[in-house]
């Protein structure tokens, strides 16, 4: 258990609800649900996800921390925005699970091994370097995540793809070595990085 | 001269009946066939100039009787209303000339339908007089209102205000009724985010202030009896002081009672004192005076609430209300939100709910504002109420589906409404008149618990006024809310259906206008809805009546008594003059002056009948002039075509309909009757009632009349037609074309 988790469920003993209020983005809009299932109903990949986010919504209201926080259900979600645009209550739905999903990894209490929080990680790793994503690279570690041997069998597996990619001039291949970037790579780093400290900082009630 | 009959015809020739029709065949026939002493042609007859010359006509040669022939009776009624002479309308427009096609090969027939109305419409008015108005009328300004709550207090103030005296009734020692205990109410006004005060204390001083109004605290009603404009009503207080009142009108607002769940043994309502209905929140709450609302049963502080909401509502189970209140889910989140004022944002409000219902302008506004104020919502259905220190709610969490609980404090029980009304006044004459046992012992249970009688109505047919369902008074919710089937009584607010304070203060406004107007009404012997205005009212023949009491146990609205000898006693202010009595005669002795048995046998039997080798069937039609009728007018402006054997003549209600005009049209040689009644049963649209449902009965016997002049069965066809039935309504006549096509003509042509 992270030490930041700690402090958590020391705050917010009675009212997980509050909790996420407090410190989830669009986290206030959880008590406006009003458990019509339209968002259940709508989402393309509602039958992969273990609870639908009308669901999450009751869980968190019931104050099922643990379950919600645990849960892989809004690392599920892919952004599609068919359950925002069709809450007749107006719920950012999308942000909600995109919030949840960062907060719980901020706890360090999202799942491990959840592909999608291993591409999130990836794709933020990838474009902190530069500032730039390199697709190409972006590639490769997705490829090679779970071990060299895996890692050979991806990428034998894509060859056609990746050289019909190279011939229509949709990937370079000089992009391997250093790759395109922001013009002052570690001015962007400190301002993230700052950012971060600022936020950090306010979830823990420093701010 | 006064009572000298002059006949007058008019003939419009304007809107293209002069281009269809031969107008001075029409004139022909209307003088020498329908008797017109004379008979004018106008070519726009509804103008000013037209109806001028009607009027000089009535003033100069003394004109008694008039023959309008020119569009549908329901068309150009202001300016065809002449009040000082009896009068028919033949309908050569809607009913002729726009239901058949304009071509050569039509145009005998088109004429032929043409000449018939003429005919119809003269013999119609030789049977009719001027209605003179009964003289029973007296203009009585004073209001009864009985109960003091909301509703009845809103009555008073509304009545009151338009300057009419009222007598307020309370069986109770208070005003205000179950509102005087509440803390708050559900917001009327924008932004819908708060409970609001009650205004109940600011109503109470209002009508105490009030000079036009007399209250009777602690008082019942112990007789009433006579009619609109003349009601008179004995009041009894608890002390044993008897009052007689003098009345006009009447509104009944005697509200409801609180369903009560210690049946429900899941609740445990009766098991603590800190399981309570919603309505002792309340008082709870208002016994609080603006501090914390306190546990009833060890005075703390209440920290965690919780909601059941449904409670023995909805529920098809013995015992319990089928029905919803609808309101109880607002009352739920009211008294949330002001525990959560009074007890701070920290007292835990959770609702149990499993379908929210929040209707009203303020429903969905005040929803997102206990959300907003952090009221837990949860969608679960309450399995158990555990008593002890601290009460465990057990629940079936429907999001979740998961069985679980959590602890409270205090339990509120979302309890029903049940209508505060009278017994049914026919659950008797059920009881009576049922034969089979099982059935006679299910209604004597009922009425052995059937409440005591609120109005004590010296009535024929019984004390109070008649219940739709479930204890609920009958009234027609779309089209006439207020009125019941007891003429100048009026019922508003919750015995009428489950409602909350502000949609019962709209409810007792409408009523108290009701009122008034059913007042003035009597007072001019005019009749009450839907007939408005009309003066006539039916009088019988003593000399033919039998003392059937056919007549007096039809009436819908009660209207009839019986004298000592059995004889019917009308009387004419409660009477709606729907004919149901003069459709039940069965010796045709019951008529109004300008609707009887002649009015509209005469017109059917004066029908040109064609000669069997003729081939030219007559079809009549009796069609209701409050649906049927208007339907088959809607339905010739929409250019639909009506086959034209159809003779069309409208009843005021099918219930007024005699056998005697079944035997006489197929004696007369008709090949086809249609009847036009409106919607019976619990969702009636008849404008009377039961009028079209006591047809439906009556004719399901006209199959004897039928096989003794052996007659094939399908001659005679009774519909329930809708106002709205505007393609239906032309088809089925044009079925019964069909019909007799298939069938043959009646054997019955001379």
């Amino acid at each position: 258990m992270s030490d930041l988790n700690k402090v958590m469920i020391e705050k917010y003993r009675t009212s997980f609800l509050r909790e996420v209020e407090a410190n989830v983005e669009e986290g206030e809009w959880v008590k406006m649900c009003m458990q019509c299932g339209v968002c259940a109903g709508s989402c393309p990949l509602g039958k992969h996800w273990d609870h639908p986010p009308q669901e999450i919504f009751m869980m968190i209201r019931a104050g099922k921390r643990d379950e919600v926080l645990t849960s892989d259900s809004m690392w599920m979600c892919t952004s599609c925005y068919n359950c925002i645009a069709r809450c007749p209550r107006g719920l950012p739905i999308t942000h909600i699970m995109h919030g949840l999903a960062v907060y719980s990894k901020r706890l360090g209490l999202a799942p491990q091994k959840q592909p999608t929080a291993e591409f999130s990680q990836i794709f933020w790793d990838n474009l902190m370097k530069k500032g730039r994503v390199n697709e190409l690279k972006l590639g490769l570690s997705l490829y090679f995540k779970d071990g060299f041997g895996q890692g050979v069998k991806n990428a034998m597996a894509n060859q056609k793809l990746g050289q019909n990619m190279m011939k229509a001039k949709r990937m370079n291949p000089m992009e391997f070595f250093g790759g395109h970037g922001v013009k002052d790579t570690s001015g962007l780093q400190k301002m993230i990085k700052k950012a971060q400290e600022i936020e950090d900082a306010k979830v823990q009630g420093k701010g | 001269m006064a009572d000298e009959k002059k006949f007058a015809g008019y003939i419009c020739t304007g809107c293209g009946i002069g281009d269809r029709l031969d107008a001075s065949q029409l004139e022909m026939i209307a003088t020498r066939e329908g008797k017109m002493q004379s008979c004018k042609q106008h070519e726009m007859l509804c103008s000013a100039e037209g109806v001028q010359m009607i009027r000089d006509d009535i003033a100069d040669v003394g004109a008694t009787h008039i023959m309008i022939a020119a569009c549908s009776r329901r068309a150009k009624v202001e300016a065809f209303n002449f009040t000082d002479v009896a009068m028919s309308r033949a309908n050569l427009r809607e009913g002729v000339i726009w239901v058949r096609p304009d071509a050569p090969e039509h145009q005998e027939t088109t004429q032929e339908m043409a000449d018939d109305y003429i005919r119809m419409a003269c013999a119609e008015v030789k049977y009719m007089t001027k209605p003179s108005g009964s003289s029973e009328q007296q203009l009585n300004r004073n209001i009864l209102v009985v109960g003091g709550g909301i509703t009845g207090m809103t009555a008073a103030i509304e009545a009151a205000t338009a300057g009419y005296p009222v007598h307020l009734v309370e069986k109770t020692g208070a005003l205000g009724g179950h509102a005087a205990n509440y803390y708050k109410s559900i917001p009327t006004r924008s932004p819908y985010a708060d409970p609001q005060d009650t205004g109940v204390e600011k109503m109470i001083a209002d009508i105490e202030a009030n000079d036009l109004i007399t209250v009777y605290l602690n008082s019942s009603i112990t007789k009433t009896d006579g009619a609109p404009g003349r009601f008179s009503v004995d009041l009894a207080t608890e002390s044993g002081s008897t009052t007689n009142l003098s009345i006009g009108a009447i509104i009944q607002a005697t509200g409801f009672n609180l369903y009560d769940p210690s049946n429900l043994s899941q609740f445990n309502y009766a098991n603590s004192a800190d399981i309570i209905t919603n309505e002792e929140m309340e008082k709870l709450a208002k016994e609080a005076n603006g501090g914390p609302i306190k546990r009833p049963s060890d005075g703390k502080p209440v920290t965690a609430v919780a909601f059941v909401q449904n409670v023995g509502q909805n529920s098809k189970a013995d015992g319990q209300l089928p029905y919803h209140n609808g309101i109880g889910d607002l009352i739920a989140i009211k008294q949330a939100l002001y525990l959560k004022e009074l007890n701070g944002d920290d007292c835990d409000t959770t609702i149990f709910f499993d379908n929210l219902r929040t209707p009203g302008a303020a429903g969905e506004d005040f929803y997102r504002s206990g959300q907003q104020k952090m009221v837990t919502f949860t969608k679960g259905n309450v399995g158990e109420v555990v008593p002890g220190s601290t009460l465990e709610v057990k629940f079936k969490d429907l999001i979740l589906n998961e069985d679980t609980s959590m602890q409270a404090d205090l339990v509120v029980l979302d309890v029903g409404m049940v209508p505060n009304t009278g017994p049914d006044p026919y659950a008797q004459l059920a009881y009576e008149e049922t034969e089979d046992e099982v059935e006679k012992a299910k209604l004597k249970a009922e009425l052995d618990v059937a409440p005591p009688s609120i109005l004590n109505l010296d009535y024929r047919q019984g004390t109070d006024l008649p219940h739709l369902r479930y204890g609920f008074t009958d009234s027609h919710f779309i089209c006439f809310p207020y009125e019941t089937r007891r003429t100048g009584i009026y019922a508003a607010g919750p015995q009428r259906r489950p409602m909350d304070m502000r949609q019962a203060a709209d409810d007792a406004a409408g009523a108290a206008m009701k009122a008034i107007q059913a007042a003035e009404n009597a007072g001019q012997g005019r009749a009450a809805h839907p007939r408005v205005g009309d003066l006539s009212y039916p009088s019988f023949r003593k000399e033919g009546c039998t003392q059937c009491k056919r007549c007096t146990v039809e009436c819908p609205f009660g209207a009839i008594n019986e004298d000592e000898q059995k004889y019917p006693q009308f009387n004419e202010a409660r009477c709606r003059r729907c004919g149901t009595c003069m459709g039940a005669c069965p010796v045709r002795v019951i008529s109004f002056e300008n609707y009887s048995i002649d009015t509209v046998g005469q017109q059917l039997k004066n029908v040109d009948m064609p000669e069997e080798f003729d081939e030219k069937p007559r079809i009549l039609v009796l069609a209701c002039e409050n649906d049927a009728y208007p339907a088959l007018d809607q339905a010739s402006m929409n250019g639909t075509e009506i086959n034209p054997w159809a003779r069309i003549i409208p009843v005021r209600c099918l219930g007024s309909v005699s056998l005697s005009w079944i035997t006489d049209a197929l004696n007369s040689g008709y090949d086809g009757i249609v009847l036009m009644g409106c919607q019976k049963g619990d969702d009636y649209q008849c404008h009377f009632v039961r009028g079209s449902a006591i047809a439906h009965e009556r004719m399901s016997k006209v199959g004897d009349t039928l096989q003794s002049l052996n007659l094939e069965p399908e001659r005679v066809e009774v519909y329930e037609v809708a106002i709205t039935d505007v393609t239906r309504a032309p088809k089925l006549i044009n079925d019964m074309a069909e019909t007799v096509e298939r069938i043959g003509l009646s054997p019955f042509k001379f």
